[in-house]
């Protein structure tokens, strides 16, 4: 790593070098040198300085310097959200364009890392390790990396038990501590650089000391960290910025405690670490991203905000400085104005890199004037770019260096093409991708997998990949690995590093992707590979390599085949080195359950013995792991194979015995998925069994128990064998006692949980019993609470009926669903959907509620709050039903004269609530009863139809639909015309229903007032621009025609194709073929009526006609196929066939469904005889499309031809004709 | 790929049906496939298989067992590749 970044250093000032050099020419310029110095300003400085030490040392007793920089150089600053604006552009987020930073105002953050939890961020922890070899050149072989596994054990069980040693080493040192401090007062608290090192630091010659030591001191640092570590407490002081002791440099993610984030740790943990990188592997990406990304910032000159040497000189530290006398504080002059534009603000001193280890320290990059302070836009070789971010830099920045590849070896001449091409697909516009992504699949054998793996997996990595990125990168991997074969045996580990952890992303689509690759690379390196590859992972030290080996393991074992895998499985499980393989093993067996889920029942015997002696382990992580195991594979498995667990009963029954806690759940978790499994009566024996422990456990505080008991119980009710007598009395009690209390509607998954599981309790021992237990707590005073009673309630009554409800609990639960109804907050549907359950479940029994309820109603209706009015509207629409089967039409009549009063409306969604409060009333009612009549509604509504909202567009055309369809005599034709017009701007509508319901109610209209009135309004909206009117407008036409018989409409229409108006003529072809598509085989008697105008259409230059003439005759031959009319069809087919060489997708489509119609009206022999003419025509392109038509016809029609294939006589040695068809006898 | 095209979905035809073709079929591969056609649906169809077994003066079963072999190569070998083919 740190020869790496020390390599690109070089590089970097040897550009500089060159740079600077290379603007030396310009300066026989000439100019007033007095003025523009042009020698070199920064002669006599120091051109490195150590980066370290930057300022005086401070005691981490003295409070560290806050680094806001509020305090100016003046005694003024500007205002507080100016500066912390600017604050925000010199900080982090500078260097994204304005895009990003909209985005992550809205929320959506796509950079990976970003949304990681603690957990998934251990990936970056991982190493990409060297190549595996077979044991010889340049890999590293399978015994080796078993024994770095081997080694990495040890070192964490020795770090645990410094830990532990350390831990007892501080305690006795507190005390020790009391004293030094005591002797620390004497001392002054700051120590300044330039004074001498205070005499107790000699006691850092012994390391045993320094363990005393409570004040490490930034000058012990280097020592310290190395030698004592042992020893040495770690006091978190601003010094030591790295949060981890270096020399455990490799395993720095491994399990271990969070670390508390304090802001000096703002670098990635691993950058202090960068020396230490062991066992000349590959290094990290993390270290090589943090490290690198660091110089990308000081290549850039960007200042890095939080470096000290960055902040604001406080008024203190300038008095320190400079002398009393002499110097007077100056007030900023009024025309001042501070720098707020960040580029100018980049030209101030670049900051140093910081917290570096290298021993070379550090250089001022004084050319750094000539660097481009804009990120290139363009790459040499790649073209312009949609964006070039900063984190790019690092790994393309190859790209940018200018040198020629004529005088480069062939290996660095690769690489660079595989950057460019990868720099494409990462960054490129989707036809650079597309291009970029063919080519490296199609070179990539010619690449070799090296140069493609190293560039690519070490990107994958990259702390700042967004989704879109990772999943073209992925793509990458996945097309380069389909052609490399078994050539990407050696960078298996490599990928499976950089894949296992979208196993545990927490999108689904990442997941399954790193699904497919992984089952990909298993298939294309093989088993043994992979299992070798895998096997040191398996008792990895960090849980979370364990973690993900599994996952990955899986996905291994559904590729390949469980049977294959077995084998191995077994011998993991059963490893007698350490209970983390075991454990790695057990769940690799539970994610091929997840995974494969009823494929694994016919393993399923041989998967349970090989996990079942994990429930007896003697480590708790791995008993746990197994029961959980188990649950997965009787999920998967259900409703079959019992008989395979009979093995782990009583292991698990005596678990759930034994256990507490986290255990405790996941044996509960298993036996809840195994009791479904079981016969009758074993289910209700084993369920009371472990009722006991399910009730006891009712209480616990912890929320996952909670979980797990409810599902439990959920599925044990669930089976059948259980007698409700016995859940009634020994569970339900308990139940409601713990789970129906306020604090369980607060946390929503334990709500949803609750309300599933009494429902599931309710099917059980009968909806009434569970109703009565929680019918009073819909009075409660709880809005969220009620909430849930309501939902239990509602999906109880839903799901079985309120037959069992009577006397008093029909009067509570009446009375308490009106009250929650009153009492609801907010817009929940929740409330107003329990309400309408429950009055559409009482029925007819309703009836003595209606009184009271109606009034509620109509007092809400006239309620000032929209969203009462709306409620109230929408509760109308759903008891309206009720309504009716209790005979209180009068009441609904008076609801329904309130509603129609208030058709005026303003709040569009209360309209369109009104308006379907109407419909149902109306549906329920009937046109004669209505109340406002008909004739008087409608005109009401015709105004309505203009309105743009979507709700009342909606409802609102529903209504005049229902109206038109059912009740059209109780208005005048006129009304109906009116109505037509103002349909058409409805068919402009972006919701399909809407369209649908105008185009339909048309029809019905028509139907009413005959169509010819209709009809002209529609065929002159033909004429109009818009295309999807237009189209509205022809189904609409086709519309009536069926309604009203073909005939009514046929002469219109095609007197109207005589318009000379390619859109009028378009309209009238689509209209037929809409009407032909309608009438099916009723268009048999218009089949001659309309061929001559198809044969007009077809011959016509335009080729929208002669799409639409073939889509009408596609569906005119499908409907009259078998009913005599073979010769207009064939008539039409030899005007057709010219048109199979169009080229528009769309025509040519049309053309071919048109002939495969006219096969089925025609039969298969009459189009091969067409087809054979250009099978094998001299033009490719004549061949292509006979053969594609020859091709649908045989798929189509295969068995028929055989009859008809042509004579073909013998040529030489081949037999070509079919003698048998000449036998006679 | 396109989603209309002359091309679209051709391979997948072909690997569905194996009678269908291209522009690159030869006489020879289209007439095999013809012929195998032909004779799976005599040895499919009982009348024709009985029809011809007559014909022939054979048994049923010889007549279908003959079939069946001829359609490994029911024309005969592919002729040699002349060189205007490639």
């Amino acid at each position: 790593m740190s020869d790496n970044l020390k390599a690109q250093l070089e590089a970097e000032r040897r550009k500089r070098k060159e740079l600077a050099d290379s603007s030396a020419g310009a300066r026989d310029i000439k100019f007033d040198t007095d003025i523009y110095n042009n020698s070199d300003k920064f002669a006599g400085y120091d051109t490195s300085i150590d980066t370290g030490i930057a300022e005086d040392t401070t005691n981490d007793t003295v409070a560290v310097m806050p680094p806001a920089p509020t305090t100016g150089r003046f005694g003024i600053t500007a205002p507080r959200e100016l500066i912390d604006e600017l604050n925000g552009v010199v900080g982090e987020e500078e260097e994204e364009d304005a895009f990003k930073a909209l985005q992550r105002a809205r929320g959506v953050n796509r950079v990976i890392a970003d949304r990681e939890s603690d957990y998934q961020k251990r990936r970056h922890g991982r190493q990409l390790s060297p190549e595996r070899g077979d044991g010889g050149e340049g890999g590293v072989s399978y015994s080796e990396a078993m024994r770095k596994n081997q080694l990495d054990r040890e070192k964490a069980d020795l770090l645990a038990k410094i830990k532990k040693a350390q831990d007892t080493a501080d305690e006795k040192r507190a005390a020790a501590a009391e004293e030094s401090r005591a002797e620390d007062v004497s001392q002054p608290q700051k120590r300044r650089w330039d004074v001498a090192t205070p005499v107790h630091h000699q006691s850092s010659t012994s390391s045993a000391d320094v363990a005393a030591t409570p004040k490490r001191n930034r000058w012990d640092q280097t020592p310290a960290d190395v030698g004592a570590v042992v020893a040495t407490p770690r006091r978190r002081n601003r010094w030591d910025e790295t949060p981890q002791p270096t020399p455990s440099g490799g395993v720095a993610f491994s399990e271990r405690p969070k670390r508390v984030r304090s802001k000096w740790d703002e670098t990635p943990a691993m950058i202090g670490g960068s020396a230490a990188t062991d066992f000349g592997a590959t290094p990290s990406a993390a270290q090589m991203a943090a490290g690198a990304s660091i110089l990308a910032k000081q290549l850039l000159g960007q200042p890095d905000a939080m470096d000290a040497r960055n902040l604001f000189q406080t008024d203190e530290e300038l008095d320190s400085l400079l002398p009393k006398d002499g110097y007077m504080i100056m007030e900023p002059p009024p025309t001042y104005v501070p720098i707020r534009t960040p580029a100018r603000k980049l030209m101030a001193t670049p900051a140093p890199l910081r917290g570096s280890s290298s021993s070379e320290g550090f250089l001022i990059p004084e050319e750094s004037r000539h660097i481009d302070f804009d990120i290139p836009k363009e790459v040499p070789g790649v073209g312009p770019l949609p964006f070039f971010k900063q984190d790019d830099m690092q790994f393309f920045g190859k790209l940018l260096d200018g040198q020629s590849e004529d005088d480069m070896e062939v290996a660095e001449k690769r690489e660079r093409q595989v950057l460019r091409l990868l720099l494409k697909i990462k960054n490129g516009t989707p036809p650079m991708r597309k291009v970029a992504m063919r080519q490296i699949a199609e070179r990539a054998c010619e690449f070799g997998a090296a140069a493609i793996f190293n560039q690519t997996l070490p990107l994958l990595m990259s702390p700042s990949l967004e989704e879109q990125e990772r999943h073209l990168l992925v793509k990458v991997v996945d097309r380069v690995m389909f052609r490399l074969g078994d050539l990407v045996r050696p960078f298996v580990h490599k990928i499976l590093v950089v894949i296992e952890p979208m196993l545990i992303d927490e999108d689904r689509y990442a997941r399954s992707e790193g699904c497919e690759i992984i089952s990909n690379l298993a298939k294309a390196a093989g088993l043994p590979t992979m299992i070798a590859t895998m096997r040191p992972d398996i008792d990895h030290v960090d849980e979370y390599v364990r973690n993900t080996t599994a996952r990955a393991l899986s996905v291994v074992a559904s590729a390949l085949g469980i049977p294959a895998l077995l084998p191995f499985l077994r011998a993991v499980c059963m490893s007698k080195k350490s209970w983390q393989a075991r454990q790695t093993g057990i769940r690799i067996v539970r994610q091929t359950a997840i995974l494969v889920r009823s494929g694994i029942l016919p393993h399923l015997r041989s998967l349970v013995d090989c996990i079942a002696h994990g429930l007896d382990d003697e480590h708790l992580p791995v008993r746990s792991a197994t029961a959980l195991a188990l649950a997965s594979l009787a999920e998967a498995a259900a409703p079959y194979g019992i008989e395979s667990f009979d093995a782990v009963l009583k292991p698990l029954w005596l678990g759930i015995r034994k256990h507490r806690g986290k255990g405790l759940a996941a044996f509960l978790k298993a036996i809840g998925f195994i009791i479904p499994l079981m016969e009758v009566e074993y289910a209700n024996h084993y369920t009371r069994e472990v009722m006991v422990i399910l009730i006891r456990e009712f209480q616990s505080p912890d929320e996952y128990m909670k979980n797990i008991v409810l599902k439990v119980i959920k599925q044990c009710v669930a089976t059948p064998g259980v007698p409700a007598q016995y859940i009634k009395d020994d569970v339900l009690p308990e139940y409601f006692r713990c789970f129906w209390v306020r604090r369980m509607a607060l946390e929503r998954r334990q709500y949803h949980q609750v309300v599933e599981t009494t429902v599931e309790l309710a099917a059980k021992v009968g909806g009434a019993e569970v109703i009565a237990r929680i019918v009073l707590d819909l009075k409660d005073e709880s809005a969220v609470y009620r909430n849930m009673v309501m939902e239990a309630i509602s999906r109880t009554v839903k799901t079985l009926g309120a037959m069992d409800v009577e006397g008093r609990l029909e009067e509570l639960l009446m009375d308490g669903v009106l009250y929650a109804f009153q009492e609801q907050a907010g817009e929940g549907r929740v409330i107003l959907e329990g309400f309408g359950v429950v009055v559409n479940g009482l029925g007819a029994r309703a009836k003595p509620y209606l009184q009271q309820i109606t009034s509620a109603l109509l007092w809400r209706l006239n309620n000032q709050n929209p969203l009462v009015r709306q409620q109230a509207a929408d509760l109308v629409a759903q008891i309206a039903p009720v309504m009716k089967a209790c005979g209180e039409d009068e009441l609904m009549g008076r609801i329904s004269v309130m509603l129609y009063e208030y058709l005026g409306e303003e709040y569009p969604e209360v309209l369109g609530s009104i308006l379907g409060a109407l419909k149902s009333i109306v549906n329920v009612i009937g046109m004669t009863d209505m109340q406002p009549p008909i004739g008087d509604l409608l005109p009401r509504l015709t105004p309505i139809l203009k309105n743009r909202h979507e709700k009342v567009q909606e409802h609102c055309i529903d209504l005049i639909g229902r109206i038109a369809d059912r009740g059209a005599e109780y208005v005048g034709a006129r009304e109906w015309m009116r109505n037509c017009f103002s349909l058409l701007d409805l068919l402009r509508a972006t919701k399909k229903a809407i369209r649908r319901a105008a185009v339909n109610t048309f029809g019905y209209i028509a139907r009413a007032i005959g169509p010819q009135d209709v009809l002209a309004t529609l065929l002159n909206n033909l004429k109009v621009q818009e295309r999807q009117n237009r189209v509205c407008t022809t189904i609409a036409i086709a519309i009536v025609a069926e309604t009203c018989a073909p005939f009514t409409v046929l002469p219109a229409l095609m007197n109207e194709y005589r318009v000379p108006e390619l859109n009028v003529q378009n309209g009238v072809l689509k209209s037929i073929s809409f009407l032909f598509e309608y009438i099916g085989a009723m268009g048999k008697d218009y089949v001659n009526a309309v061929t001559p105008l198809l044969e007009d259409a077809l011959v016509d230059r335009d080729l929208v006609h002669r799409q639409q003439a073939a889509s009408a005759i596609k569906h005119m031959a499908l409907g009259v196929a078998g009913t005599g009319n073979e010769d207009a069809v064939l008539h039409l087919l030899n005007f057709l066939w010219p048109n199979i060489f169009e080229t528009s997708p769309h025509s040519i489509c049309a053309v071919l469904e048109a002939i495969e119609s006219c096969r089925l009206c025609l039969g298969p022999g009459r189009i091969l005889q067409y087809a054979l003419q250009g099978l094998f025509h001299p033009a490719r392109k004549v061949r292509d499309v006979y053969w594609r038509i020859y091709n649908m016809t045989f798929v189509a029609s295969q068995p028929v031809l055989v009859a008809y294939y042509p004579h073909i006589e013998n040529d030489g040695d081949n037999v070509y004709r079919r003698y048998e068809l000449d036998y006679v006898i | 790929m396109e989603k209309f095209g002359m091309h679209s979905q051709t391979e997948q035809l072909h690997a569905r049906h194996i009678g269908t073709g291209n522009a690159d079929t030869t006489k020879h591969q289209w007439l095999t496939n013809q012929h195998r056609d032909t004779l799976a649906h005599y040895v499919a169809d009982y009348s024709m298989a009985t029809f011809i077994s007559i014909v022939e003066g054979e048994s049923i079963v010889r007549t279908k067992f003959n079939m069946l072999q001829r359609m490994r190569q029911p024309c005969g070998p592919p002729p040699a590749q002349t060189k205007e083919d490639n």
